[in-house]
């Protein structure tokens, strides 16, 4: 179930110091939408407040709106558990909970979503979630050991196999790819292309032919200077982006040239 | 891993250069190394050769005239009852003033109260004792009762209720407080070095506060949780001045932690026999000591085996 996501005037802070201003955008359901720019610019803190996990930080918060499907993500009587359930996330560096074995690691938000599962329909889940992940093949023979012996591309496919097992309506990905190899990034890139028949997928990226390669939508974001917030430049089709852009920043940014 | 062939040259031309720094370093450490297990060894050997005209005497010579096994036999049931009641009472408060200290108070309260427990570990043993003597002791005297009357049937409770409260189950009490800030202190800096990493990635499947304890940090620490209760089971094994103040008179081996016949722990008898101790009462003394440090040895042991049984899975890796 893809859902879409309408932010608006949303204004990020760490206490009061004001991280990202003023974001309008929509993100569109069973597509990949990336978020590209310079470090420090705000995406990764942008992608952490679309599943509430910004305010985890302390003294962090947002003010504006997050609405998916007519729900307000900040409303008063909304749980973040509740949207974070949701909203799965992949983080930048993997990381499978190092105490669980494989198998206990796809189904861990499973666990935490209804307590009692047959036998039968967790192993059908961890198998479709670990193929969903395309790392079935891979692990089948060892699910009872711990995560943290595969290798770096294999955690964050089983982290992926982990955010999906729960079948959230979107996905967001900080940076998933910068701790992998070139054969572990196109592993995960080919699972994005699968993955947004059935999901919204919203990521982060350094690499910018990454989001050339996999995205429908480019957003890109960019600050002033130090100590300024950062803002949205530009939101529009990737294929547009990477041609012919509107403004002047984003030519810039994305043919490498600065300032 | 893949084991690699040491190459066949001579070991000359293979002469691997080390700096000062790590000659000197390395000598420190290794010199560090053998002298702790020498003071063992020291310790180990003086305690046998010591304990061997009592555990060579015949029985009627031993204080008390049954034999060592029936002298040392109710210390070492006192000793164990002690600790153990300290380490069940401790261990859970101990975990839970961790977590409240690391995840769920806020800032200023949680450094406060992280002094304050420190403190605790402050006080010298003696004042535990008066405290237990005076205050504690008497305070519970109603509980002591009141369990005697309704609880008569687990045999821990036996009775007949003390009326001076110096028993068993105040012993294990003073204990248990006396070793909760070492419990919580090793437990409150593993709780603390908990990867956010795994917090967040908890946290992002949609844990709430108390899950994300349960998945990314209590399996964490939990190493550290029971290294912890062991260096607290260690002090509360070999606590000599408080047992000593709190408890009334060595009676049998007996389980029953609230009548007036409890037997001693170890460490207490020692400190209150050995001044008027002579002759074979001296090695009978000491030879209860080697049995104090057999124990303490074994929990360790054991400590560490639980802590390594499942190494794969420790996130050390």
């Amino acid at each position: 179930m893809a859902k879409r996501i309408e932010v608006s005037d949303l204004n990020i802070y760490y206490g009061d110091f004001l991280a990202v201003e003023g974001v309008n955008v929509s993100i569109e359901p069973r597509s990949i939408t990336a978020l590209i720019g310079p470090s420090g610019c705000g995406k990764s803190t942008f992608l952490r407040s679309l599943n509430r996990m910004h305010e985890v930080l302390p003294g962090a918060r947002v003010e504006g709106k997050v609405v998916m499907d007519g729900q307000d993500l900040y409303g008063a009587d909304v749980d973040p558990v509740d949207v974070r359930r949701q909203i799965g996330m992949v983080f930048q560096r993997p990381n499978p909970f190092p105490t669980m074995s494989i198998y206990d690691n796809v189904i861990a938000g499973n666990r935490l979503n209804n307590k009692r599962m047959k036998k039968a329909d967790t192993d059908e889940l961890v198998e479709k979630s670990l193929r969903g992940a395309n790392l079935w093949n891979e692990v089948k023979d060892r699910l009872d050991r711990p995560g943290s012996g595969l290798s770096g591309g294999q955690q964050q496919r089983l982290c992926i196999a982990r955010a999906i097992a729960v079948e959230p309506d979107v996905l967001l990905m900080d940076e998933p790819c910068s701790a992998l190899d070139p054969i572990s990034t196109l592993a995960i890139e080919d699972l994005m292309a699968e993955l947004k028949e059935r999901f919204t997928i919203v990521i982060v990226t350094h690499n910018m032919q990454q989001a050339a390669r996999v995205s429908e939508q480019t957003g890109f974001f960019n600050l002033n200077g130090v100590g300024q917030p950062g803002r949205l430049i530009e939101f529009n089709p990737t294929e547009k982006i990477f041609s012919n852009p509107d403004q002047k920043a984003t030519e810039d940014y994305i043919s490498g040239r600065f300032g | 891993m893949t084991a690699t062939k040491a190459p066949t040259e001579p070991p000359s031309q293979q002469r691997v250069v080390r700096r000062p720094g790590d000659r000197i370093f390395s000598g420190a450490a290794r010199t560090s190394g053998i002298f702790i297990l020498l003071v063992l060894a020291g310790v180990a050997a003086f305690l046998i050769s010591e304990a061997i005209p009592a555990l060579t005497a015949s029985s009627e010579d031993i204080p008390g005239g049954e034999g060592l096994a029936a002298y040392i036999g109710p210390l070492i049931v006192g000793t164990l009852l002690g600790a153990l009641i300290a380490l069940v009472v401790a261990t859970p408060l101990a975990v839970g003033i961790a977590l409240y200290v690391t995840y769920y108070a806020p800032r200023r309260i949680a450094s406060a109260l992280g002094y304050v427990i420190d403190l605790l570990a402050a006080i010298p043993s003696v004042v535990y004792g008066f405290w237990g003597l005076a205050v504690l002791a008497p305070k519970l005297v109603p509980f002591h009762e009141w369990a005697a009357d309704h609880l008569s049937w687990i045999p821990l409770f036996a009775g007949p209720a003390s009326t001076s409260g110096r028993t068993m189950l105040t012993v294990g009490l003073v204990l248990a407080v006396m070793i909760l800030p070492i419990i919580s202190a090793i437990s409150r800096e593993v709780f603390s070095q908990a990867p956010a990493l795994h917090r967040e990635a908890a946290l992002a499947l949609g844990a709430t506060r108390w899950e994300m304890i349960k998945m990314a940090v209590l399996p964490y620490g939990k190493s550290g949780v029971i290294a912890g209760a062991m260096l607290g089971l260690g002090r509360a094994l070999g606590e000599t001045m408080a047992v000593a103040i709190i408890l009334s008179g060595g009676g049998a081996a007996t389980v029953n932690l609230i009548s007036n016949s409890n037997p001693s722990t170890i460490a207490s008898n020692i400190a209150l026999k050995f001044p008027e101790a002579t002759g074979l009462g001296v090695n009978t003394l000491i030879a209860s000591g080697l049995v104090l440090f057999l124990i303490t040895l074994a929990v360790n042991m054991i400590a560490r085996w639980i802590v390594n049984r499942r190494a794969d899975f420790s996130g050390a890796n």
